[in-house]
């Protein structure tokens, strides 16, 4: 076993036992604290592809900011004592037999499609000045328009999630 | 280059990830396990495109770029629905989805 196959296995088993994890515990704050490792073994996921960048971006962004944001709000909205109540069987069959039925199909398509068994060759390129180049060029492989795009909506949510949030008084 | 483990074991993790994510999505009641429903699947799709760049393409940055601007939605998101949950639960004290049936008037 290499040694890409070995950090391999870990961030899998870390991502998959911990996601169940989330959408199975009964109490919330623990489901929060579980999509936290989930996103941490992914963000290590993305260190062993080599895209440093994209790894720090995960866990300042996702692991530091979302999961953050997500605690405040379990912490404005529910008791920490309590429990969720547990779902009852006639929402769990339909739903685990939907879940079930996508995740086998999608597999068996994996494993039947050919995909190209060896590695193509090529340079890194996760420079971070290509990065930063590829960010506001207009060329071709340029993302100057969506990187526009994506402050414009980012500065949209930030005002409506202050008018949404805001106390109003009517 | 990367080297040692093939396309598909990212593509089942990925798979895995995302459809336990559609089953909370569909089991969960509270508001805010829904919301981190949402997160799972769309970190699955992350993965899936990040180990296609890196495992196909490796002199390409597509799939960076697409995981880069996927965070960013994310981020997004998730503000404004915590904005609307807490919005919510000022109302009606509660964050349940059976028990939000009615809308302004």
């Amino acid at each position: 076993m290499t040694p890409n196959q070995l950090m391999f296995a870990i961030f899998s088993a870390v991502i998959i036992i911990f996601s169940i994890l989330t959408v199975t515990s009964r109490r919330i704050l623990r489901a929060a604290t579980y999509l936290l490792f989930v996103l941490v073994a992914t963000g290590g996921m993305y260190f062993l592809l080599r895209f440093n960048f994209l790894a720090a971006i995960q866990l300042t962004l996702y692991a530091g900011g979302i999961v953050v944001l997500i605690i405040f709000s379990i912490l404005l909205t529910s008791h920490i004592g309590d429990k969720l109540e547990q779902p009852d069987l006639k929402k769990i069959i339909p739903a685990f037999l939907a879940a079930a039925a996508g995740m086998v199909i999608t597999v068996f398509t994996i494993l039947k499609h050919n995909f190209p068994q060896e590695v193509a060759a090529g340079t890194d390129r996760t420079d971070i000045r290509v990065i930063a180049k590829s960010l506001i060029s207009t060329e071709k492989f340029g993302y100057a328009l969506p990187f526009e795009v994506i402050s414009i909506l980012l500065l949209a949510a930030m005002v409506g999630a202050i008018i949404l949030a805001k106390k109003r008084n009517d | 280059m990367f080297e040692g483990v093939p396309l598909t074991w990212f593509l089942i993790t990925g798979t895995i990830m995302f459809f336990v994510g559609i089953y909370g999505f569909l089991v969960r009641k509270n508001l805010i396990t829904i919301l981190m429903s949402t997160e799972l699947i769309l970190n699955s799709v992350n993965i899936n495109f990040v180990a296609f760049n890196k495992i196909l393409y490796p002199d390409h940055l597509e799939g960076m770029f697409f995981s880069l601007f996927i965070i960013a939605v994310a981020a997004a998101e998730a503000s404004v629905a915590i904005a609307i949950i807490i919005n919510i639960y000022r109302r009606l004290v509660n964050i349940d989805v059976e028990k939000m049936d009615e809308m302004k008037y």
